[in-house]
Parts: structure tokens; C-alpha cells; sequence
């Protein structure tokens, strides 16, 4: 068992399969490696003492960027769905689907 | 039962949350579209301001805690966002804790009303042309990216009456607030309803189901009761409620079981960060408060208080009251009461034949309607003349009503002349008429009828029906 808060391998093939990324063994291995070393960065800032430090949501102390709502062009249909692998009635044609949305 | 309704609300702006496509309800498919909705890389999110205001609008008429609010990405496969995850609020919703009073006085909690964006629209084809059967789906665009504010509420509602009046009642202020047009019909507000249900107040929460598509007021009322008989014939065949997603189907009159919430998603939420944080500061939802009109239940009472007491008040005129606020028609009324107009023709009028073409109605010069509404009080058109320019005024878009009337022949009729048919009718008649003098009542009334009718004839409905109700009483004492 690896050290309480560390992070599993299980945890990180069910990412993968989240991710929908297949993983060979060897792949898995390194993965739970690599990203526990990044998590562990984390952790290490986690433990900075925060105290009278307001939270900031992004790295740029910045607030309330917008655009007027103004139309701007849509661009062309048929260069759009020109770029799709496969395109009936206008619309994106896409593998079937199982389950529903969300 | 216990009910909560979760809404959600497109908001009226001229483009989607993220970009500048078109938000245009009914184009043709992928003609509004651009890299941001199509989630082609390198593209970046900017938020729309006006869906911001409108988002505080609601925040304001639910009278919510509005608040410094974040974005975030929740994760998800399935085509309907092209980039396999969708913008929403999370655990920092812009507005929380708020409520909505429905007209019968329950207040209902409004836990939050957070802005998201919206999700293309997928049909699924195949042999079947049913959703399980299909071999493949087809995806439309153009919603992708359109503003959204869903609203939760608390778990307050108990009864399926209360939750159609939520959500009637919700649909007015959204339409008030300026927000949205509130066309269930084209999903610019959905709805969807968690029941559960319970032997006693006492009792802690059953265990609940959210059921989805409900497209209309009358339909949340419909499936919340069925989906708590459901429930309760489950519980008391010894069977428990299984915790599930829901689909309502109108046409059966039923909900049925679309998955569980055992396999619930793990959506893998994390801050988008090609957004910065919504700060709004107090002049900025000060100034988003004072462009709002007021809301249904002030506009409904000024109505009301027009009317006279409210013990004059029949049910019929608390439902006229109710649809013309709902149809923002309540102007024409005040405008016509002001100009002389007695209060319930002016209500009667604007809630049986103006509303039946309400956008034309809400664009008619108030003075027209009024000139209009005063000539039918004054008896100068009988009320079937008044309806006729009331319907040519609408579907012209306006004109000068004593025109319209004077083109189509709705002159006054002088008494003279009125008398003078009314007695042609009954020479022509004698039999009748000596029924109508000697006969009991019921004949009385069944012949007063006929010779109005004959009356109306030769005139080309002309006359006024009571007039002539009046000179047969005469000639006859």
C-alpha cells in the first residue's frame, strides 16, 4: 500500500479511463510516477501556512473581463463542415451514442 | 411530496456567452457558429456582458445574494459540446439564497441561479429513429454556447399545484426581469422537477427522482403528480425508490426510468482557466436593478387595486388580472383606466381579445386603444363593432379606430332609426310579438332573442343588442 494521501494506481487508470486514454501496464507505472511527483508539488504549496492570504482564482490578478454583445460573423457552413469526417443534413454526423447527456 | 425545480432560462441576448455567434432561436443548422462554440484549439472564451446584467437581473427579482462568482469546466463525453466540456458556475455561483413568493403565499427558496453555457442539439438517427436503436447521431451547433441561468430551488414545494405555480410564476418574472422570453415551446425555459415522497412532514426526505423534459407549466404539474403516485404505490407494495433520471412522455402521460444515479458522472470539475473571476461591484447591480420594471406580483396587485375592492373581485378577473401581467399588457389597462375607461371593460378586453395577439397588442400606441375602448363605452360601437377594430387595429398594427369603424360601416345607429327597424320587425311578426307581450317569462326571452336577432340582420349587427332589448320592453308596456 502505498502512503495515505498518495497517489493510487487505480486512481490513475480510472482518470485514464475517464480520459477515455488507454494505458498499457508499463505506461500506468510511470503515470502514477510522474503525476504523484506533481501532486506532491502541490502538496508541498498546500502546506504553505495561508494565514490573512485572500484566495486568488487565476494567476493574473484580474476581474470582470468582457465583450459587448455585439454579432459578430459566423463563419461559412461549408468550410466548417468541411472539416468534419462525416457531415449529413448540415449537421455533424457523429457515432452513435449510448446512454444520454448528462 | 416534496418537490424542487431545477429551471433553465436562455437569457435574451443578441449573441452566446463565449463568442459573438448569433443567439437565434430556429436558423438553420451550424450557420451560427465560430472556432469558440466549435471548440477548435486555440480559441478563447470572453465573456458577454449583457449575459452578465441579466444574469444579476434574475439574481435581483429572486432577490438573491449577489456575488463575486467563478467559472469552471465540467468534463464530460457526448457530442453535445464540441470541446467534451461544458462552461459553468460550480462551487461559486454569481447569485445564492434567494426566494420566490407564489401568488397563494408559500415562499420558495431559490438556493442559486448560476450562469452556464448552453449545449448543442443532437438528433439520432437509424432504423429505429429512436434513441436506443440509433446507428448514429447528428449534431447542431448553433445553441452551443447560447447563455444560460439555471435555477435550483430549494426543496420547498409540496404539492403539484404549488410546483405549476413555481413554475408560472417564475416564467412571468423571468419575462419581467427582462432576462427571457420565457417560450417553454422553444426551450428557452426548462424545467426540470425532483420529487420524493414521505408518510409524514415529520419524516426526513424520501429517496427522490429528477425527471426531465418537462416543455410546459401544465406538464410539470402532470408529471410531479404522476411520478409521487408512482412512488407511493411503490412504497406501499413493500418495493423502495430507487434513486434515478427520469423522462416525462407527454403523450403516455408517464415517466419512465432513463438511468440511475448509480452510474453517475464524475465530471472532473476544475477552474477554466481561460476565464478570470465576475467581481460585481454594488453600483454596477444597482445599475442593473434600477432598469428593471416591476415585478408580476406588484403589477398584479396595482390591477387588482383598480378594480375596486378586493372582495369585488371575481375569479374570473383574478385570471384576467394574472394574463395580462403574464402578456406585459397590464400598460394598455392602466393607460385605459386613466383615460376614463371603465376598469373592468378595460380588463375584460385586454384579456379576452387583445391577448389573443399579444405581440401586436404590446406595440399598439396606448392612445388608439383608449380612443377605441372609450367609443365602446360610450355605446358610439356595440361590443361585437368594438371587437371587430379591436382584431383590425392588431392585425394592421395599428390605425385610428374611429376610421376602421366608420370603413366597415359601424355607425351609430340613431334611437329613431333603431326604433323605426325594431317596429318594422314586430309588424312583420304579429304572431311572435303577441307571444313575446302575453306570453311567461321564458317565452319572453326566447322571443326578445329572435326579434334582436332579425334585428341584428337587417342592420348588419349594427344595433346594439341591449338598445334593442330596450325598445321591445318598451313597446310592449
Amino acid at each position: 500500500m502505498a502512503e495515505p494521501g498518495r497517489l493510487t494506481r487505480d486512481e490513475v487508470a480510472h482518470v485514464a479511463d475517464l480520459a477515455r486514454l488507454e494505458l498499457t501496464e508499463d505506461e500506468l507505472e510511470l503515470f502514477t510516477g510522474q503525476l504523484a511527483e506533481v501532486l506532491d508539488h502541490a502538496a508541498d504549496v498546500a502546506s504553505l501556512d495561508l494565514t490573512g492570504v485572500a484566495p486568488t482564482a487565476h494567476a493574473m490578478a484580474v476581474s470582470n473581463v468582457l465583450r459587448p454583445d455585439e454579432v459578430r460573423p459566423a463563419l461559412d457552413r461549408d468550410e466548417v463542415l468541411g472539416q468534419a469526417p462525416s457531415v449529413e443534413d448540415h449537421r455533424f454526423r457523429v457515432p452513435r451514442i449510448l446512454g444520454d447527456a448528462p | 411530496m416534496v418537490i424542487g425545480l431545477e429551471v433553465h432560462c436562455e437569457l435574451k441576448t443578441a449573441t452566446k456567452l463565449f463568442c459573438g455567434c448569433p443567439n437565434v432561436f430556429g436558423d438553420e443548422p451550424n450557420t451560427n457558429v465560430c472556432p469558440v462554440c466549435l471548440g477548435l484549439p486555440g480559441s478563447l472564451p470572453v465573456i458577454n456582458q449583457k449575459a452578465v446584467e441579466l444574469a444579476m437581473a434574475i439574481g435581483t427579482a429572486l432577490r438573491c445574494e449577489i456575488r463575486p462568482s467563478t467559472f469552471h469546466r465540467k468534463n464530460y463525453f457526448y457530442p453535445d459540446q464540441a470541446k467534451d466540456y461544458q462552461i459553468t458556475q460550480y462551487d461559486e455561483p454569481i447569485n445564492v439564497n434567494g426566494y420566490l413568493d407564489l401568488p397563494d403565499g408559500t415562499r420558495v427558496g431559490v438556493e442559486r441561479a448560476h450562469m452556464e453555457e448552453d449545449t448543442g442539439k443532437t438528433s439520432h438517427a437509424g432504423a429505429s429513429g429512436r434513441i436506443h436503436g440509433a446507428d448514429y447521431s447528428l449534431v447542431d451547433y448553433n445553441r452551443s454556447g447560447v447563455p444560460l441561468v439555471e435555477i435550483v430551488s430549494a426543496p420547498d414545494m409540496r404539492s403539484s399545484a404549488q410546483a405549476r405555480a413555481y413554475a408560472a410564476e417564475l416564467r412571468a418574472v423571468l419575462i419581467a426581469s427582462g432576462a427571457s422570453d420565457g417560450k417553454m415551446e422553444e426551450g428557452s425555459m426548462r424545467v426540470d422537477a425532483n420529487v420524493s415522497v414521505r408518510r409524514s412532514p415529520d419524516e426526513a426526505f424520501g429517496t427522490r427522482c429528477e425527471i426531465k423534459n418537462l416543455n410546459s407549466v401544465r406538464s410539470v404539474g402532470r408529471a410531479v403528480e404522476y411520478e409521487a403516485e408512482r412512488q407511493i404505490a411503490l412504497i406501499e407494495s413493500g418495493e423502495r425508490v430507487v434513486q434515478q433520471t427520469r423522462h416525462w412522455d407527454e403523450d403516455a402521460g408517464r415517466t419512465v426510468a432513463l438511468r440511475s444515479k448509480e452510474d453517475a458522472y464524475d465530471y472532473r470539475y476544475f477552474l477554466e482557466p481561460d476565464l478570470v473571476p465576475l467581481v460585481p461591484d454594488s453600483e454596477w447591480i444597482h445599475a442593473v436593478g434600477d432598469t428593471m420594471g416591476p415585478m408580476p406580483a406588484v403589477r398584479r396587485a396595482r390591477l387588482v387595486e383598480l378594480l375596486g375592492d378586493a372582495g369585488d373581485v371575481t375569479e374570473a378577473q383574478v385570471d384576467q388580472v394574472a394574463t395580462v401581467v403574464d402578456l406585459g399588457l397590464d400598460g394598455l389597462v392602466m393607460a385605459a383606466v386613466a383615460g376614463g375607461v371603465g376598469s373592468g371593460l378595460a380588463l375584460a378586453r385586454t384579456a379576452n381579445e387583445a391577448a389573443t395577439d399579444a405581440e401586436s397588442a404590446r406595440r399598439l400606441d396606448p392612445e388608439r386603444y383608449v380612443a377605441l375602448l372609450t367609443m365602446e363605452a360610450s355605446g358610439a360601437l356595440t361590443a361585437t363593432q368594438a371587437k371587430a377594430v379591436l382584431a383590425e387595429l392588431l392585425s394592421a398594427g395599428g390605425g385610428d379606430p374611429a376610421a376602421i369603424a366608420a370603413s366597415r360601416g359601424f355607425e351609430t345607429m340613431s334611437e329613431d332609426s333603431l326604433a323605426a327597424t325594431v317596429a318594422d320587425v314586430v309588424a312583420a311578426h304579429p304572431e311572435d310579438w303577441e307571444r313575446y307581450c302575453h306570453g311567461d317569462d321564458a317565452d319572453r326571452k326566447k322571443l326578445s332573442q329572435f326579434f334582436t336577432g332579425l334585428v341584428m340582420k337587417s342592420t348588419r349587427g349594427q344595433a346594439d343588442g341591449k338598445a334593442v332589448a330596450a325598445e321591445l320592453r318598451r313597446l310592449r308596456a
